[in-house]
């Protein structure tokens, strides 16, 4: 969709949901990564809820939202489901990302909130993404 | 002396912090998903902010072709960092207290302008090589742990469970080399 034909909350709408995330991302601790490191390790085994309580409300959305409506009020979009098609990239890029995960304790999502939490130490996991990313990008960009 | 009986035992010991923390917080990240799904159709995951950021400094087409989305997500990027900090003025500095939070003992707490502030204890090059490849994996594969964790499992997605179950696997196997190898936190 282009920036200039958009919804004027769009934007707005946008900043609340990502506020709501990010509380919850505080709330359940996934902000911290030694209680993700914990969970890896054994110690405590709470994270799933985060996980699949997540999936469980936004997967009631992605249920019921087409059967309610054609298209979202705010950009005309037909609502669907998120679907990738699956090949080797999906199981190479989650042993990657699984490495790191399991190194750092840390996720993208998690790492913005912890930033918010007032963990500036994350501010080395979010160079090591963008770093990351951007290797990926040189890459595949050939 | 009497003792719980063995299932709040193992309880205690599986869940020392309890659920309900884990399940809320669960329960608010997937609400903001929603949130942005009815609004927009959008299944909004974390990590493309990662790409769709670089495509403002890096003219590389795996960059480029977030442009149209790039101001969003930044949006939506700020929207999770203000939303921890709103976290960190409520619920962290003790202005707003429920029984649904357990406040933990890790990392260390520090005061900042009025406000509770959390720092981590991991050591910075675990933080920056952990990143480094969750920058990489995300990317190739496809997603992160909101995209095919919450936004793919909420579909019911084959491809983002079979994503979900690599990286939890790969992520819990590292996790436990390294720990085996006495790094600590």
């Amino acid at each position: 969709m282009s920036e200039s034909g958009r919804h004027p909350l769009f934007v707005p709408l946008v900043l609340v949901g990502g506020l709501i995330f990010g509380f919850g991302l505080g709330f359940s601790h996934m902000a911290r990564p030694e209680v993700v490191l914990n969970f890896l390790q054994f110690e405590d085994l709470g994270l799933p809820f985060v996980m699949f309580g997540a999936a469980i409300v936004s997967g009631i959305a992605f249920w019921a939202m087409p059967r309610i409506r054609d298209s979202a009020p705010l950009t005309g979009d037909r609502y669907e489901r998120r679907l990738k098609s699956f090949d080797k990239n999906v199981l190479i890029g989650g042993a990657i990302f699984g490495v790191g995960w399991g190194l750092s304790g840390i996720c993208p999502g998690a790492a913005y909130a912890s930033l918010g939490i007032g963990n500036v130490t994350i501010l080395w996991a979010l160079a090591g993404m963008f770093v990351g990313a951007y290797l990926q990008g040189y890459w595949r960009s050939r | 002396m009497l003792t719980d009986p063995l299932p709040l035992q193992l309880a205690a010991e599986l869940f020392p912090n309890g659920i309900s923390r884990y399940a809320v917080g669960g329960m608010l990240v997937g609400l903001g998903v929603v949130v942005i799904y009815i609004g927009t159709g959008i299944p909004a995951g974390a990590s493309t902010f990662l790409e769709s950021t670089l495509s403002y400094v890096s003219g590389q087409s795996r960059f480029q072709r977030y442009v149209s989305s790039r101001d969003w997500r930044l949006v939506f990027t700020l929207g999770i960092v203000l939303g921890g900090l709103a976290f960190a003025a409520t619920v962290q500095s003790g202005v707003i207290t429920t029984s649904l939070y357990e406040p933990g003992t890790t990392g260390e707490l520090y005061e900042l302008g009025g406000i509770t502030l959390w720092l981590t204890a991991v050591q910075p090059w675990r933080l920056f090589l952990g990143g480094v490849l969750v920058g990489i994996g995300t990317r190739i594969g496809k997603g992160c742990t909101s995209g095919h964790g919450v936004c793919g499992v909420g579909s019911a997605s084959k491809t983002s469970l079979v994503g979900v179950a690599t990286f939890l696997l790969v992520a819990i196997a590292t996790a436990q080399i390294v720990a085996a190898l006495g790094v600590s936190p």
